[in-house]
Order: C-alpha cells, then sequence, then structure tokens
C-alpha cells in the first residue's frame, strides 16, 4: 500500500487540513508505511464475526425529560475568537 | 518542610493534616516549593493554578477543622491538562487550545471540588494525548524524574512525573490505549485505567470515544483505590457512563492473593523485550505465587499481536471525527488570513494542530473514506470482538492477568520521536485491554539498569473482568505490600 502525494493531498483536503509539500513527503512515506503495517489484519478470517463498536452493553440510553437551566449564553460565547450580536461571527461561506 | 512530608502517600499525609500535625494550606505551599525547585527540570505543568490551590487548601483545613474530611481533603493534587477546569486554563497540550479558559468543569472535577481536594495546577501530555511519550506537546516535553534525559511515558506525562518527583501527592490522568499504565510504569508509580465506562468522560477532552477513560496516578495503590471511589460513577451528562454500582474498594483492599487464580498470557512476552523487565516480572509472578496465588503460565490470547493494528485504526478514525470541532470558529486558536472561510479553517487547523496530531487526522480520515472503510474501520472492529471474546474467555478461568506495561524501561527523549510505527509498536501490552474495555493497573516491580547506568522504573500490569476492579486492587495492593518499590523517590 503505497499512498502518491495527490492521494495525501485529497486525504488532507478531506479533513480540511492544510499541509506543506514538506508535510506531503513526509506523509506519503509515513502513511504508508503504517498501512502496511496494517495489512496483517487481512490474514484473519473475520466472516462471521460481528464488529463491536464499542464494548458497553448500552442501547438508546435516554435521560428523563426535565428541565434545567442551559449555559449561559456569554459562556457559551467567551472563548469565541470573533462574535457579533451575541453570535459567533464566521467567515462569508458563500463567495462573491 | 522536611523531604519526608513529599515522598509519602496520599493516605499518608491525609492522616498528618487528619492529626493537625500540618496544615493544607503549609502542605500546599511545600508542593509549590518543590514545584519551584524541581519543575524547570521535569516540565511536568503547562499550568500551575496557585491561587486556585490556595483557597482549596484553605477551605480544606475548615473542612478538617469541622471534622467533615475524606482522604482526599486537603492533599495537594494535579490534573491532566485533558481535563476541563472551569476558570483555569486547558490546553490538552495543543497550541490550538493555547487560549482555552473552559466555562465548566469536568464530572470529575465536580466530585473532587465536593472533597476538599486542592488542584496545584494542569499537567503536561502529549497533544491531544496522541503519544507514548510526552513528547509531543506543544509545551515541550516533560523529562523522567528517574533520568532527565529520557521519556516518562506518556500521554499522561506529567502527571506521572509530578507524583513520581513529590510535586503532587496524586494525579489524574488520561488512558485510550496505556496513557496512564505505561507512564506509571516508566516513572516508578501507580496507574490505574478503570473499565470503559466507570468514570464520567463529561469534560474530559475527546480523543477516542469508545477508548478514552480518566484513571489516576499515586503512590499506592490504596491511595487509586481511593481516588477512583471519589470519582467514579454513574452520570447522566455522559451516556457511555455505566449504571453499574460502584463497590467499597476498601473493604476489600486487604483481602490478600491466597486462592486467586492468576493467568499470564504468554503472547505479552514478547520477542524483543528488554531482559531486566522480563526477570522483573517473572519475579512479581513468582512473588505473587509465594503469597498465595494459583498461577496458570499456559494461557493464550492469540489475537494480542494485532491489538497494535486495530488500536491505531480505531483510536485515529475516532479522534478524526472529534478533532472536527477545531475550527478556529468557536473557541481556540484562529488564523484569519486566509483570505476564504476554508483557508481560514485549513490554516487553523495546519498552525493549531502538531505533527503527529495530524498525522493520526490524516490515517483516520483515510480509513474512514468511501471505499476503505470494510478494509480498515469495520475490519478493525471485527478483531476487537476477537480480542474481546478471547478475554472473556480466559476470565472464565482465571480471576486477574497479569503482564509487562511496556516491553522497555523509560527510552531516551528523540530516540524514537522519528520513526511514528516503531512508537505505536512499543504500546503492544497496553492496547489490547483498552480495546477490550477492561480495567488495569500498573504496579512498580523493580528497576531496570540502562547500557548508560541510569536506573529505571519497571512495571507489572494487572488486569481484571469488566467493573471489577476490586479484586485487581486486591492483588495489586498484596504484591505491592510485599515488596519495598514504591518506598523508592528518584534522586532530583
Amino acid at each position: 500500500m503505497s499512498l502518491t502525494p495527490d492521494e495525501v493531498r485529497h486525504i488532507a483536503r478531506l479533513a480540511r487540513l492544510g499541509i506543506t509539500e514538506e508535510d506531503v513527503e513526509r506523509f506519503s512515506g509515513q502513511l504508508s508505511s503504517i498501512l502496511d503495517y496494517f495489512e496483517e489484519l487481512q490474514q484473519l478470517d473475520t466472516d462471521d464475526v460481528p464488529p463491536t463498536a464499542y464494548t458497553l452493553d448500552l442501547h438508546n440510553v435516554m435521560r428523563s425529560d426535565e428541565t434545567a437551566p442551559c449555559t449561559d449564553p456569554d459562556d457559551v460565547l467567551a472563548n469565541a475568537p470573533a462574535q457579533e450580536n451575541g453570535y459567533f461571527r464566521v467567515r462569508a461561506v458563500l463567495e462573491e | 518542610m522536611s523531604d519526608d512530608v513529599l515522598r509519602m502517600t496520599m493516605h499518608e499525609a491525609a492522616g498528618l493534616l487528619r492529626e493537625g500535625k500540618v496544615s493544607s494550606v503549609e502542605l500546599t505551599q511545600a508542593a509549590f516549593d518543590r514545584i519551584r525547585a524541581v519543575d524547570e527540570r521535569l516540565n511536568a505543568f503547562i499550568t500551575e493554578s496557585e491561587e486556585v490551590a490556595r483557597a482549596q487548601a484553605a477551605r480544606a483545613d475548615e473542612m478538617i477543622a469541622a471534622g467533615h474530611e475524606n482522604p482526599l481533603t486537603g492533599v495537594p493534587a494535579a490534573i491532566k491538562d485533558a481535563i476541563v477546569t472551569k476558570g483555569v486554563r486547558t490546553t490538552a497540550g495543543s497550541h490550538i487550545l493555547e487560549p482555552f479558559m473552559p466555562v465548566y468543569d469536568a464530572n470529575v472535577i465536580t466530585l473532587l471540588n465536593e472533597a476538599g481536594f486542592v488542584m496545584v495546577g494542569k499537567t503536561n501530555m502529549d497533544e491531544f494525548a496522541m503519544g507514548s511519550s510526552g513528547e509531543n506537546s506543544a509545551y515541550g516535553p516533560t523529562h523522567n524524574p528517574w533520568a532527565l534525559d529520557r521519556v516518562p511515558g506518556g500521554s499522561s506525562a506529567g502527571s506521572a512525573a509530578a507524583v513520581a518527583s513529590g510535586m503532587a501527592y496524586w494525579a489524574l490522568g488520561s488512558d485510550t490505549g496505556g496513557s496512564v499504565r505505561q507512564p506509571g510504569a516508566l516513572s516508578g508509580v501507580v496507574g490505574l485505567k478503570p473499565t470503559y465506562g466507570r468514570v464520567s468522560r463529561f469534560g474530559l477532552i475527546a480523543f477516542g470515544s469508545t477508548l478514552d477513560q480518566i484513571g489516576t496516578l499515586t503512590r499506592s495503590v490504596r491511595d487509586s483505590a481511593t481516588v477512583l471511589q471519589a470519582i467514579a460513577g454513574h452520570d447522566q451528562r455522559d451516556s457511555t457512563s455505566a449504571p453499574v454500582e460502584v463497590p467499597d474498594y476498601g473493604a476489600t483492599i486487604d483481602k490478600g492473593v491466597k486462592g486467586l487464580r492468576v493467568g499470564v498470557p504468554r503472547e505479552y512476552f514478547i520477542e524483543g523485550m528488554d531482559g531486566d523487565v522480563r526477570e522483573a516480572v517473572e519475579k512479581a509472578i513468582a512473588q505473587l505465587e509465594s503469597l498465595g496465588a494459583e498461577i496458570d503460565t499456559d494461557v493464550s490470547l492469540p489475537s494480542t499481536g494485532h491489538a497494535v493494528s486495530v488500536y491505531y485504526i480505531i483510536a485515529p478514525s475516532e479522534a478524526s471525527a472529534n478533532l472536527a470541532r477545531y475550527d478556529g470558529v468557536k473557541y481556540g486558536f484562529s488564523y484569519d488570513e486566509g483570505g476564504s472561510m476554508w483557508a481560514d479553517m485549513e490554516g487553523t487547523r495546519q498552525r493549531g494542530f502538531g505533527e503527529e496530531v495530524k498525522r493520526r487526522i490524516m490515517i483516520g480520515t483515510y480509513a474512514l473514506s468511501s471505499g476503505y472503510y470494510d478494509a480498515y474501520y469495520l475490519k478493525a472492529q471485527k478483531v476487537r470482538t476477537l480480542i474481546r471474546r478471547e478475554f472473556d474467555a480466559a476470565f472464565e478461568k482465571h480471576d486477574v492477568l497479569v503482564a509487562p506495561v511496556s516491553p522497555t524501561p523509560a527510552f531516551k527523549i528523540g530516540e524514537k520521536i522519528g520513526d511514528p510505527l516503531q512508537m505505536y509498536l512499543n504500546d503492544v501490552c497496553t492496547i489490547p485491554v483498552s480495546i477490550a474495555g477492561l480495567p488495569g493497573i500498573s504496579v512498580p516491580c523493580g528497576f531496570a539498569t540502562a547500557d548508560d547506568g541510569a536506573r529505571l522504573p519497571i512495571g507489572l500490569q494487572i488486569i481484571a473482568r469488566p467493573f471489577d476492579e476490586a479484586t485487581m486492587f486486591q492483588a495489586a495492593h498484596a504484591y505491592e505490600q510485599s515488596t519495598a518499590w514504591h518506598d523508592e523517590f528518584p534522586p532530583l
């Protein structure tokens, strides 16, 4: 399994991760050897084995539907890099 | 105050407080004096919380005077910087959270505040708990108190180093693939990972949500049991916290190991394991036998060798989803010179995340991407089932399993950082327990002598059935009390 520089750029794009050309080169080598290592799993026959998503036998966990105070809006915005009129301020999503 | 006080366990320090021989304010001052004296060399803390600690200590002294104390009251502790603390900066070891000031407490912090604990600071860690050495911190590596040119283990690096060096009597860490047990072993303290679901993850900054669990670093097994007692239990705010009763660990910890069925899985004694580690773990097993345990060395967990692959698919996959929240909009570092929304977001993540975090986001994104999901993520989940089944079968015949924690003692800072796969392979003995969601504890069991003459701690791992921490503590405490390893203190 060998990742090409284009594949590395594509994955970074999917993850919205800016990377440099130096990163692309280093990551394609490192990620390829890690993915090669994972190949060893293919030798195991797991056709009849169900997947384990997590280890607890808990499903559809519900809590009682009671009203309670919510987080103060000022607290919610306290760490915002930019805010305006009680909202998070973001850059325009649709470019002109 | 003499160094003897710094070397005490939490229970011993609590005894002094209860008897009025020392106040929490004095004990807290001694902890900060110690931090001033040694942390420049160790770099165990990212943020010290002296003002908060002094107020907590004063309140603890009032609780003690009123007779409302418990063993945690007034004894200085440290908290891994992955656990959010209201009003005390929390970074998760990442540049992307450098300015982050939590507006609420993690559930464990709420519980500890009720118990009257004193928090001296937030400890250094591999960024977002991704690492086994402490070297992946945006705030510089933590150094091992036993040998300053070596790693203390990771990712709860600062918590382990702080407890080992007398800067805090105990600490919280978090364990996703060994991040409490392994630094416990490499730094010579007790490291506990409870059963997945035992402790609420509310307020633990997420890495791998089906694996993460808050754990403890302490100077004794009894301290570990006492802290778990304080933080365990169901919490409505974490839907994966289990509605399972928490037994009184103190009631059974002294029961000893007579007749206890101890299994030794052979796959954990891997080729290439350090000779001193093998010898120390074998001696510890013989010690358990001499204490009356029934040792069975004919135990096999055949899928153990696949655990590293399973873990390094599942944990990065979950991480790639969890870390999508760091977009520079809601909190944390934000880059705003990209010229467009997407360029700002990509720029924020490029500059905010360190190399190992980027690497894992890339692995996880790839493993979950269309066309590769079945071959990686689904396959890993199926092998996860095999690993858990093998443990379940072993626990039909055995009460606990014992194994090494790490195949080697502490390695040198910089020794493995250039080869991520080699670093991952070092987690081989702790990862299976995480994948299966079991409780595990690391107890000091000897020292290795390195080529350069350094004397380095070794840990024994004891693994138990889900939610059976009580039996695990019983075995760990019996072993610990029959040896003197826990009395050793690093020469700093």
